[in-house]
């Protein structure tokens, strides 16, 4: 009998060697030994009955020997198998991972779109409401209002489009400041961002262009709130060590107005290319609001007092992306169009 | 404005100032520099020379100079000048100095060029002579400056010097932009207070000082008929006049800063302007009939023909200065041809006025002239300056002695005070608008630069406004004068410490505009921006009939060009536009959307503010696509407002006629999608089929449709699929829509086949439609989906006469 179960180990292992090539044939190899019911080994103790009772008790314990033996060896190959089948499988799967993608359909908004939208967050945080207005305007709320009477020289410093004597295609979107004062008490925090345009067509003009006009009626409203208003802004938009500069300058609904220049955000401030070797770079026209153009609304120049800033978008979007031409961000070319995705 | 620092250095000891520290304070103090030009910057290594001996080289037309520059050698210089001469003084190029290369005509400048030693016909030459053009010396700057041979030097340049002082190559040309707020500061005498201001220095003010003699010019009257647009005339008779070349320092001045000398009288009105920021006239009064001037509006089509010999036809909205027949000047603008200056002049009339600024603005755009004192009359003169420049004027007759001053002077004044004005201001006040306690004795000293005379009492602030600071009204004025002057760099950053607290963020139209352009995105289209305006011709790119709403547009009265004049009513022509230039650069499939206003006139011309129709425009353009990719993405659009649209067949000019179906919301019509068709397909030379669609957004954005959770079914949906037969020309829309209306528990009708041909009837097709129905609280009892199925077989048959396919 001891020849019989050396025989099955014998073929147990000749049979894993020749046979097992897959989980499958390994299973059927199993299933020839150790089935339950027809399995080899199994039969091995219906042939009990013909050993002598003191022979059965050493014979069965071989048997399990053996059985326990032939479990584990087969366990042990269907692992392998396992292994094995896992391994070819993901040999056949095999790829040229440097293959370009497939392209994926997914669009951005304009540029001028994103730029306003992370403008508009920054100062939404600082409490300020989003006014827009419309791009027809008339002569009043364009210019009057905002303290440039007709005669006024500053009107020559916009080229403006009249549509009739009285309606103009809005040059600035200041004129959204006074349809808020008109219709709002203080304290008034807004951002009116909006399509301005002017009779300029060159190189750097457009004759459509996009504005933000800031503007904040408080009590004590002062210089120096507006310059840690747009300072902090800055740092939020180009960097926490970007630094704010002011210098004079006239816009006839401020007093004192100042153009907002931030230290060159390219060189730090060293000088290069981009800000002409000064270490600066332009970047808005900000004042105090005229207490005229408070009266104008109705508001008490006395009790209240304003900031107003106003910032160009496309400048804005064109420094902090590099883009060189303005007339590209008219064009809808979509290999312009698909390179700026800063949402 | 161009502002030569040897100038300025008239009126401000500035001797010790670097021109670069000069920039920065200027710019500081609300000047920007925008370049500073140094004359003589490519110059380099050029001395006065001393020719000693000159001989001639025999067989040319050189000759060989032995020079002395200071040096203990004299140097051999070969020279081809007809003017070379023993004795004389030049300008000599050492070896390795850098002058100017010239033409052939010894008068272009075409480059820098290096002088080395070398030789001449085989003559050792050690250096070069000069003319004044090498040097960059121009007319005016240096006697015979233009001459073609050699710049002859005066006997009393030291021989070895520098020749930059000497011809005056020493200097530097500021080109300083001037705010519209400073009128006043649109002269050199206007810089040079600011400059002195900010400099805490003493400011020399030009000398006004004249003697009149007792000459007058019988008769003579200025009429002002149109007093307001003139609020000032002023007119001095100048008698016994010598013309001649003005001094070289008059001439050098006005050619550093590109005004070309002409005489002495019409060199002292340039001079003036410049200086005192006055423009001024000379008419000569041999040519003024009548002894009299009038300031009158022009007639209808009258002409006048100005000094550079152009006509002009006028009309009631220029102003003319006449005498008593004519027209002799554009007031503000230029003078007749009919009464310059000549070299036969013996009599001037000098002018001096102060014309309304928008009237000269209005006649120099509508004349198309625009000249150095209509720049300066459309910013604003003062009549400060109107009442100074003339007594400049008058002074410099006598300093030049080109004439003789007269006692004939007609000041015609509407009443205006050029006396100071007094304004008192709390100091309290200037300091809260800055934010920050400028110390009251800075504050002061700072007025005090500015000629405003304060004094103070308490809080108070007494100030005499010069009459030139006429943009000084108020407190926040004086706020913009001190800090501009104490600098900018001590304002602090504070953030708003007393103001109250706001709620900040988007609007919910805002919102939804903003979530719609994100769902776009995500879609695949790229968001455009295009001109609020473009061309007539785009409407015929539409193939819009003549009457056609679209056509209703608002004009641009001053468009730049034909293109860009007309307010849009539709987004498609621009979009179409954006199409064929992204096919035009190779990019054959694409997405793009637009959200913009179309402009719709209440009337025309407007008289009240036109609506402002805020819409989308999406276009899809490429091989793979077609209208139901488009519809597909209009339909997301639906989904971004929480909503649904439907579809009906529709026609436009600019479609597809069987690929056009109207967007719907309800029965309201929102919009239209379609093919673009192919005749302006062919005309934007689209190389593949485009789609559009136009929809109205301020319908959209005014639904209240909100985002919101529909509670799960506790029970299984059925499906049941239904072919029907039908006519050919019914549309799937109307058999979905017949479909639904007739059960409520159907959540979705699914059309997954249409057939025509075999089997069926000529003028009929099926198509077969997959209908969910979704149970509510209870469960579907055994046969009810039976009975909805047979209530919609129904419907069909009897209103749309649909038949189930056996």
């Amino acid at each position: 009998m001891n020849e019989k179960l050396s025989q099955i180990r014998q073929s147990i292992l000749v049979g894993i060697e020749k046979k097992a090539t897959s989980r499958a044939t390994a299973f059927e190899l199993r299933k020839q030994f150790l089935d339950s019911k027809n399995g080899e080994i199994g039969q091995l103790m219906k042939e009990m009955k013909n050993l002598a009772a003191e022979d059965r008790a050493e014979f069965g314990k071989q048997v399990n020997e053996l059985k326990k033996w032939a479990t584990e060896v087969f366990e042990d190959l269907d692992k392998k198998m396992k292994e094995k089948e896992l391994e070819f499988k993901y040999q056949r799967e095999k790829i040229d991972v440097t293959i370009d993608a497939d392209a994926q359909e997914k669009g951005n908004l304009h540029p001028i779109t994103q730029m306003r939208n992370q403008l508009i967050d920054v100062f939404a945080g600082m409490g300020f409401t989003i006014y827009e207005g419309t791009e027809i305007e008339n002569d009043y709320y364009n210019f009057t209002a905002l303290n440039t009477p007709a005669d006024h020289p500053a009107r020559d410093m916009q080229d403006t489009f009249y549509l009739s004597p009285e309606f103009l295609l809005r040059t600035q979107t200041s004129s959204g400041q006074i349809h808020v004062m008109e219709n709002s008490k203080p304290p008034i925090k807004i951002l009116s961002p909006g399509k301005v345009f002017r009779s300029d067509d060159d190189a750097t003009h457009s004759p459509m262009f996009t504005q933000m006009e800031g503007l904040v009626v408080d009590k004590k409203i002062t210089l120096c709130d507006l310059k840690g208003m747009l300072d902090n802004f800055v740092k939020k938009i180009y960097g926490e060590d970007t630094t704010t500069r002011l210098r004079p300058s006239y816009f006839p609904f401020t007093e004192p107005s100042v153009e907002v220049d931030v230290s060159c955000f390219e060189c730090g401030g060293k000088g290069c290319k981009l800000c002409k070797g000064t270490g600066w770079i332009e970047i808005l026209g900000a004042g105090i609001v005229n207490k005229k153009v408070l009266e104008n609304c109705g508001i008490d120049s006395e009790e209240y007092s304003g900031l107003a800033f106003g910032i160009g978008i496309e400048r804005t979007a064109m420094l902090k992306y590099g883009i060189n031409n303005i007339k590209l961000l008219f064009e809808s070319d979509l290999n312009v169009l698909k390179q700026i995705d800063d949402n | 404005m161009l502002v030569p620092l040897s100038w300025l250095k008239e009126y401000v000891d500035i001797n010790d100032i670097e021109p670069s520290v000069l920039e920065e304070k200027l710019f500081s103090c609300g000047f920007e520099v925008e370049e500073v030009i140094e004359i003589g910057k490519d110059i380099s290594g050029v001395v006065v020379g001393l020719v000693k001996e000159c001989e001639p080289i025999p067989d040319t037309h050189l000759h060989v100079c032995k020079v002395d520059v200071g040096q203990p050698e004299l140097l051999q210089i070969c020279c081809g000048a007809d003017n070379v001469a023993a004795g004389k003084k030049f300008p000599v190029a050492l070896d390795g100095a850098s002058v100017y290369a010239t033409a052939k005509d010894h008068k272009t400048v075409e480059g820098v060029m290096k002088i080395k030693k070398g030789k001449l016909r085989g003559i050792d030459s050690e250096g070069m002579l000069c003319s004044g053009v090498e040097i960059g010396v121009q007319d005016g700057m240096y006697p015979g400056a233009s001459y073609c041979g050699l710049l002859e030097l005066s006997d009393d340049a030291e021989v070895g010097a520098d020749i930059k002082p000497v011809v005056g190559l020493d200097d530097y040309i500021f080109d300083v932009s001037i705010t519209a707020n400073r009128p006043d500061c649109q002269c050199i005498t206007g810089i040079a207070k600011e400059v002195a201001a900010v400099l805490d220095r003493e400011y020399k003010a030009p000398s006004l000082e004249y003697h009149e003699d007792s000459v007058t010019k019988d008769g003579f009257t200025v009429e002002v008929k149109a007093q307001d647009i003139c609020p000032r005339y002023i007119g001095h008779y100048v008698h016994d006049v010598v013309i001649k070349e003005s001094p070289l320092w008059m001439q050098r001045r006005l050619a550093l800063v590109g005004q070309m000398p002409i005489s002495n009288m019409v060199d002292i009105t340039n001079y003036v302007s410049l200086e005192m920021g006055q423009p001024m006239h000379a008419f000569d009064c041999d040519y003024i009939e009548g002894n009299k001037i009038v300031v009158r509006r022009a007639e209808d089509k009258e002409k006048i023909v100005t000094l550079d010999e152009q006509e002009y036809e006028l009309n009631s909205n220029n102003l003319v200065i006449c005498d008593g027949v004519k027209p002799v000047a554009i007031a503000g603008v230029m003078g007749g041809l009919n009464s310059e200056i000549r070299d036969t002049t013996k009599e001037v009339l000098f002018e001096s006025a102060k014309f309304a600024r928008d009237n000269i603005r209005k006649t120099s755009r509508a004349l198309g002239k625009r000249t150095d004192a209509s720049a300066k009359y459309e910013k604003g003169v003062d009549e400060y300056s109107t009442f100074n420049a003339m007594k400049r004027a008058l002074h410099l007759v006598e300093e030049l002695e080109c004439g003789k001053v007269s006692c004939t002077h007609v000041d015609v004044n509407t009443g205006n005070s050029i006396e100071p004005r007094e304004m008192k201001v709390s100091i309290a006040k200037v300091n809260r608008v800055l934010g920050i306690e400028v110390p009251t004795d800075e504050i002061v000293k700072i007025l005090k630069n500015l000629s405003f005379d304060p004094k103070v009492n308490g809080d108070e602030l007494t100030l005499m406004i010069p009459a030139y600071r006429e943009d000084m009204e108020s407190y926040p004025d004086v706020a913009e004068e001190v800090i501009r002057m104490y600098g900018y760099d001590h304002i602090v950053d504070t953030f708003l410490p007393d103001a109250q607290v706001t709620m900040g963020g988007l609007s919910l139209k805002q919102k939804k505009e903003l979530k719609l352009k994100k769902d776009l995105c995500a879609r695949g289209a790229y968001e455009c921006i295009h001109y609020s305006f473009y061309s007539p011709s785009d409407f015929d790119l539409l193939n819009l009939p003549e009457d056609a709403p679209e056509r209703q547009a608002i004009k641009i009265l001053n468009p730049i060009n034909e293109d860009l004049s007309i307010m849009r009513t539709t987004l498609v022509p621009s979009m179409l536009h954006a199409v064929s230039r992204n096919q035009k650069k190779g990019n054959l499939e694409g997405k793009l959307f637009e959200i913009a206003s179309r402009f719709i006139p209440k009337s025309l011309p407007l008289t009240e503010y036109p609506e402002e129709k805020q819409t989308l425009c999406i276009s899809i353009f490429g091989d793979k696509y077609d209208f139901y990719t488009l519809k597909g993405i209009v339909n997301a659009v639906a989904k971004s407002f929480f909503t649904d649209f439907t579809y009906e067949k529709a026609e436009k000019t600019f479609l597809h006629p069987y690929q056009t179906a109207v967007i719907k919301h309800g029965d309201k019509e929102i919009g239209y999608l379609g093919k673009v068709a192919y005749e302006v397909a062919e005309k934007l030379d689209l190389r593949t089929g485009a789609f559009i669609c136009e929809i109205d957004l301020d319908y959209l954005y005014a639904l209240d449709t909100k985002a919101s959770f529909k509670p799960l079914s506790k029970f299984p949906s059925v499906n049941r699929d239904l072919a029907l037969l039908m006519n050919k020309e019914l549309s799937c829309g109307e058999v979905e829509k017949t479909i639904k209306d007739a059960c409520k528990f159907i959540t979705d009708v699914k059309l997954f086949d249409v057939y025509e041909g075999e089997n069926i009837p000529e003028d009929k097709k099926s198509m077969a439609f997959t209908v969910t129905f979704t149970p509510g609280e209870e469960d579907f009892a055994q046969d009810s989906v039976d009975k909805y199925v047979k209530k919609i077989l129904g419907n069909l048959k009897y209103k749309l006469d649909v038949d189930i396919r056996s």
